[in-house]
């Protein structure tokens, strides 16, 4: 793993979502909690919807546009046939981590 | 042989070495104990009861004059010791040198001091020893005021214990809610009450700016400005580790004395315990882990192998009667899940915390009994997935009934308010199911409670459930959502009647079964909450639907629009050329004419809308709200400015109607029209407020649609002058903002409440339109701004956290 340091905790609103732009496209990470973090794929496998908006909701996201719930534990949406990739992030001394493996400019040749 | 070993410190950790060595190993060393206190070793954790008048100082000691001369230790209490000469193994004490084989520091730690102007006052004190606390009981003779700076465990007792003594207390606490360490925000906001309920005064978010006097404390000041009268200020904002005399005698220290694992500080024959020593990165404050290291350290002193070790506490906190309890490790983390239990009517929270089918930490509030066996299970780390599902009812109740879902109403007072049309409590309503009004018509009949607007209906039932037990049947009602058991209309009157100020409140006073709602009802609890306790509750972006959070509305390619304000639909070529050139600069794909009288540019990225918007704003434009389930727009037609056939001035009218209401949140979206005269140019019929200006006056209208279903408007009333067709207005508004469902438009609401039901208040009862009109000014002076301004401000928020494709391959 590869840890990239990528905000402090409170650059992102509790029980909100900020965006990441990476190479897999854009991925949302979310605070459900005062030092709870998720990161999952910013986009909706239904429809397209920018996840990093929607409501954020015990340890569950729901998208804005046709209020598909996804849990972000395992990227599972609710109900429904489909699922969000979620990616490793960890919380050290107030600032948020990712697991750059894959997600930055040019991987490892 | 007789070795000689000087303690500094008599405090509970070196007063339990003391203990070992005399028991175990006596007459190996010749102890001379100092302390700057003029007291020997007493129980500091009985200082509360002490202060509260629950105990007094003699019963708390646990070493006397006559028990330190049985074990012949030399006591040189008062005296402060000066330093220690580390070449010369000699102590300095003020009164003359000892020397020292092996020598103990056990100074303790010292109250942390906020560096505000003021703090040096008479009258500002800290809690620590018994010193402060006769200080404190000395204050409270005469009563007064009394500010607590610091909502951890140690300022709520002081607070506790002042308002025993009848002080007037307020407790300012820096973070979100008290005792944030050990509590989590629900069983916070439980502690909270209870004090509340003591009369005790609780700021949450408080930081202080000075404290205020002459000669003597008189106030304290916030960083808000807000002014407290202060007769005593008590500062118990934390501790820090006093390491003074070990650094002076250049010992290591961090943030306390370094310490290994048989509490030897970097000088061998030098040892340090208790809360001034820093252990493998950790400091220590609860007792448990001082008398493990007493131990060590005794154990090292008689060359008995022994090392100290790092444990898991658990916290079974009283304070003064409230009972809580926390352990492990209770941070939420993204492994982790929760199993949450709520009882409402017993004021009852569990939280435990799961990870890998292991419980890792625990929190509870109200009941505390099965702590002892969760802390077992933490420590032991024992598998529980097969006791999931009956956890949290502890051992001895594997296989609970589920919550009653009729907890919250059984918990209500008699004196709670059910029906608000008739101002009818439950004690009134119980009183006649007892007397055989055993259905909802009888219960009407005789108390008129749910027989005006009918939104109390379903508490009325609950009541009858509750009160006859198995004999009534409610029919169904749909609740809110999953989270809870009540629906919407249950859901208003119990944050009223209940003044639940909070969302923390709601959910555990409502017996919410999740941690923070969901997509459903969360919106709809945070509606209710700043509208009825506008002054107490702020809006909470985080449960807001996207379009209301970005105050812009997203469009199906995540892109957004954006409409600024018109008001009643009048512009100037000073704003369009401000939107011409916003809509060139941002490459705005589609610029369109709205059915409100107003320009919509569609197709904004999320990261250019501060721009954008602080680009309008420099032009006196601010937001038209066209997202948010407020006031949306007043149309309007030209009126007697221009129109032969105008006979009011409806576009003034419905100017100043959109600059009294814009920014006030509702129920759903609120849409208005002002006509100059009956042909109706402005489309008034089909709104939720429609005017209709005639010769003699206004016609009002109110609840009327043209969207998923169309509907005439019903007339309210007819009035002569603008004033009372403004007032009317404000009125209806406030009068929807308190009672409708969310996202009920105002013609459904009005469809269930009736319009006679309105008309009885906004029209026919003067006092109660005033108040309403009152109310709605209140919630005005903190929603009637630009959001747009606001949110300029924050451009960064806006922007993606980081661009990971941008970082360089190694």
């Amino acid at each position: 793993m590869s840890w990239i340091d990528i905000c402090a905790i409170d650059d992102i609103p509790l029980r909100g979502a900020r965006k990441l732009k990476t190479a897999l496209g854009c991925v949302a990470v979310f605070r459900t909690g005062t030092a709870e973090v998720f990161a999952a794929s910013d986009r909706c496998p239904h429809r397209g919807g920018p996840l990093s908006e929607g409501i954020v909701h015990g340890q569950s996201v729901t998208c804005p546009l046709h209020n598909w719930v996804f849990d972000l534990n395992t990227g599972q949406a609710q109900g429904e046939n489909g699922s969000i990739a979620t990616y490793p992030l960890r919380v050290d001394a107030g600032r948020v981590l990712i697991d750059g493996t894959g997600l930055s400019g040019r991987s490892a040749a | 042989m007789t070795q000689k070993l000087v303690i500094i410190g008599a405090g509970m950790a070196s007063g339990r070495v003391i203990e070992h060595l005399v028991e175990e190993a006596p007459g190996a060393y010749d102890i001379t104990l100092f302390n700057a206190e003029p007291r020997g070793n007493y129980n500091r954790i009985m200082l509360s009861p002490v202060l509260s008048g629950d105990k007094t100082y003699d019963e708390i000691v646990t070493h006397d004059a006559a028990w330190y001369a049985a074990q012949g230790i030399t006591c040189r209490f008062g005296e402060h010791v000066v330093g220690i000469d580390r070449d010369r193994k000699i102590v300095e004490g003020e009164k003359g040198q000892v020397p020292y084989d092996k020598l103990i520091i056990a100074t303790g730690s010292a109250p942390f001091i906020i560096p505000v102007q003021g703090k040096d006052l008479p009258g500002v004190i800290t809690y620590r020893d018994l010193d402060d606390t006769n200080a404190m009981i000395d204050a409270a003779r005469t009563g007064g005021k009394a500010v607590v700076i610091g909502g951890g465990l140690l300022g709520l007792e002081a607070a506790a214990g002042l308002a025993e003594r009848g002080m007037e207390v307020t407790v300012l606490h820096l973070m979100g809610h008290l005792m944030e360490r050990q509590l989590d925000e629900a069983a916070g906001y439980l502690l909270r009450r209870d004090l509340e309920k003591r009369g005790i005064t609780i700021k949450t978010r408080a930081s202080t700016a000075a404290i205020l006097g002459e000669s003597q404390v008189e106030g304290v000041l916030l960083e808000d400005n807000t002014g407290l009268e202060a007769d005593l200020v008590v500062m118990a904002v934390g501790i820090r580790p006093e390491t003074r005399l070990a650094n002076d005698a250049g010992l290591e220290v961090a943030r306390g004395i370094e310490v290994n694992a048989q509490m030897q500080t970097s000088d061998p024959d030098i040892y340090a315990v208790g809360e001034c020593v820093e252990f493998d990165g950790h400091l220590f404050g609860l007792v448990a882990p001082l008398y493990d290291q007493a131990r060590v350290l005794a154990h090292g002193l008689m060359d008995q192998p022994d090392a100290f070790v790092v444990k898991d506490i658990a916290t079974k906190l009283k304070v003064t009667g409230c009972d809580l309890f926390s352990a492990g490790d209770f941070a939420e983390g993204a492994t982790r899940e929760d199993i949450i239990f709520r009882d409402p009517a017993r004021g009852v929270y569990k939280r435990l915390v799961i990870e890998d089918d292991r419980l890792v930490g625990a929190v509870m509030y109200g009941d505390t009994a099965d702590g002892t066996w969760f802390f077992g299970l933490i420590k032991e780390g024992t598998d529980i997935d097969g006791m999931r599902d009956t956890l949290i009812f502890g051992p001895a109740y594997q296989g609970g009934d589920a919550a009653d879902p009729l907890s919250a109403v059984a918990a209500l007072s008699r004196d709670a308010e059910i029906c608000g049309c008739n101002g009818i409590c439950k004690g009134t309503i119980v009183d006649a199911i007892a007397h055989g009004a055993t259905e909802l018509g009888a219960v009407r009949a005789q108390t008129k409670a749910s027989a005006s607007c009918g939104t109390c209906t379903g508490l009325v039932e609950q009541l009858l459930q509750v009160t006859l037990g198995d004999d009534f049947h409610a029919p169904a009602a749909q609740p809110v959502c999953g989270c809870c058991d009540l629906p919407h209309e249950d859901l208003r009157r119990l944050i009223k009647s209940q003044e639940l100020k909070s969302q923390e409140a709601v959910w555990q006073e409502l017996g919410w079964k999740t941690r923070n709602g969901c997509h459903i009802c969360r919106p709809a609890v945070n509606f209710y909450l700043l509208a009825d306790w506008p002054m107490e509750y702020r809006d909470d972006p985080q449960s807001r639907f996207v379009n209301e959070r970005k105050h812009a509305n997203i469009q199906k390619d995540g892109t957004f629009s954006v409409v600024p304000r018109m008001w009643g639909g009048i512009t100037n070529p000073r704003e369009l050329r401000a939107i011409a050139d916003a809509a060139e600069k941002y490459n705005v794909p589609t610029v369109k004419v709205t059915g409100g009288q107003r320009i919509d540019l569609l197709g904004v990225t999320g990261e250019d809308l501060p721009a954008i918007w602080a680009d309008l704003n420099k032009a006196g434009l601010v937001s038209g709200h066209a997202y948010s389930k407020g006031l949306r727009t007043v149309k309007t037609c030209v009126g007697t400015d221009h129109c032969r056939f105008g006979t009011q001035d409806s576009t003034g009218l419905g100017i100043k109607l959109e600059q009294i209401l814009w920014g006030s949140w509702t129920p759903h979206k609120v849409k208005l029209a002002v006509s100059g005269c009956p042909r109706n140019c402005a489309e008034a019929t089909c709104k939720d407020v429609g005017i209709i200006c005639v010769d003699s006056g206004y016609q009002l209208g109110v609840a009327g649609a043209a969207g998923m279903d169309l509907k005439e408007t019903q007339r309210l009333a007819d009035v002569r002058t603008e004033q009372e067709a403004i007032d009317l207005t404000i009125a209806f508004i406030q009068l929807y903002r308190e009672n409708a469902r969310y996202l009920d438009r105002p013609y459904r609401w009005v469809e269930k409440v009736g319009l006679d039901w309105v008309k009885a208040r906004v029209v026919d009862d003067p006092e109660e339109r005033a108040r309403l009109i009152a109310a709605f000014d209140l919630s005005q002076s903190i929603y009637r701004r630009d959001p747009w301004a606001e949110h300029a401000q924050q451009a960064e928020r806006f922007q993606p956290l980081a661009d990971l494709t941008l970082e360089a391959a190694e």
